[in-house]
């Protein structure tokens, strides 16, 4: 079983797909689950505290606002985690505020630069598209360890 | 700054969406109670949201995939159900991440139509040749006026 980042991360498609055909999905849930399920001296209703931008220092230089780097606190670990990723890269649903946008940016481009294998594909308009989608996806996770560090 | 003391710490939370032309929301729901076996099932306009241990999460989201394997799709959430963070009930409104799901949502048929195909391929053993796209036959000159002919006749 190999853990796949998908992106978008909170991509209902990908995740299901990728867990279907036997793989792990690591998506926003799984960091923000993280977070939301440690006790801790926090200010709720926030689950980001002050100390998420200083971890994503490892991610971004200090230069880079605030909350890239908070956000890329939960996506970071995740992305050095991966083995294999899927991009999305027509997903409009990733439309945010300038923070969620710079974010996908260096997630995408961090992706890219990590040389793990990556499927990059576009959202299907119509059935014929929908057969290529899956058919994509499954071929890519085929070629994928199944084993734990078994190739 | 407060003492922050978490819910439902150890479970796992996931939703169920169901876009199917045989069971709805409340069908689905119906269904996954009876093989719930401890796991909390919420019931929501989509579909459902389960929460519990990791193991028996994963054998009821088993189950209730097998209803309908291809109008049945799953993922991780991070909050738990009623989450005061997250839920409608205490924000008003739609809930954060819901118009991502609804934008998906609409895709869901493309994707099932993609993974109904890959069963009736991986049934047959053999993938289907493509339907031919070549080129039709050129219509020939004499033909060509032949059917002026007949026209004009």
């Amino acid at each position: 079983m190999a853990k796949v980042f998908i992106y978008p991360a909170t991509s209902l498609i990908l995740s299901d797909l990728v867990a279907r055909f036997g793989h792990k999905p690591l998506g926003a849930a799984l960091g923000i689950r993280e977070r939301i399920q440690t006790a801790g001296v926090d200010s709720p209703p926030l689950q980001i505290t002050p100390e998420e931008p200083k971890r994503g220092l490892k991610y971004a230089a200090v230069e880079v606002p605030s909350g890239v780097r908070g956000r890329m606190a939960i996506y970071g670990p995740l992305i050095e985690e991966a083995e294999a990723a899927i991009i999305v890269t027509d997903a409009d649903l990733a439309f945010g505020c300038m923070g969620c946008a710079r974010t996908d940016e260096l997630i995408v481009f961090s992706l890219r630069q990590s040389g793990i294998p990556i499927l990059e594909l576009k959202y299907p308009s119509n059935e014929e598209e929908g057969v290529q989608f899956v058919a994509a996806v499954k071929k890519f996770l085929d070629g994928l360890p199944k084993e734990e560090g078994g190739a | 700054m407060a003492e922050y003391i978490p819910d439902y710490v150890g479970t796992v939370t996931k939703y169920v969406f169901v876009e199917s032309p045989s069971m709805t929301a409340g069908e689905l729901a119906l269904r996954a109670y009876e093989a719930s076996e401890g796991v909390l099932i919420k019931e929501t306009c989509f579909g459902l949201q389960v929460t519990g241990e990791p193991e028996s999460v994963d054998r009821l989201i088993e189950e209730i995939r097998a209803f309908d394997p291809t109008h049945i799709f799953v993922k991780d959430r991070g909050f738990p159900p009623g989450d005061p963070r997250r839920c409608r009930a205490n924000l008003g409104g739609a809930r954060p991440g819901y118009l991502g799901h609804e934008r998906e949502f609409r895709l869901l048929r493309y994707i099932s139509r993609g993974l109904e195909e890959l069963d009736r391929r991986e049934e047959g053993d053999a993938e289907p040749a493509p339907p031919a796209r070549g080129k039709r036959p050129l219509l020939d000159i004499k033909r060509l006026q032949e059917l002026i002919d007949i026209e004009e006749s």
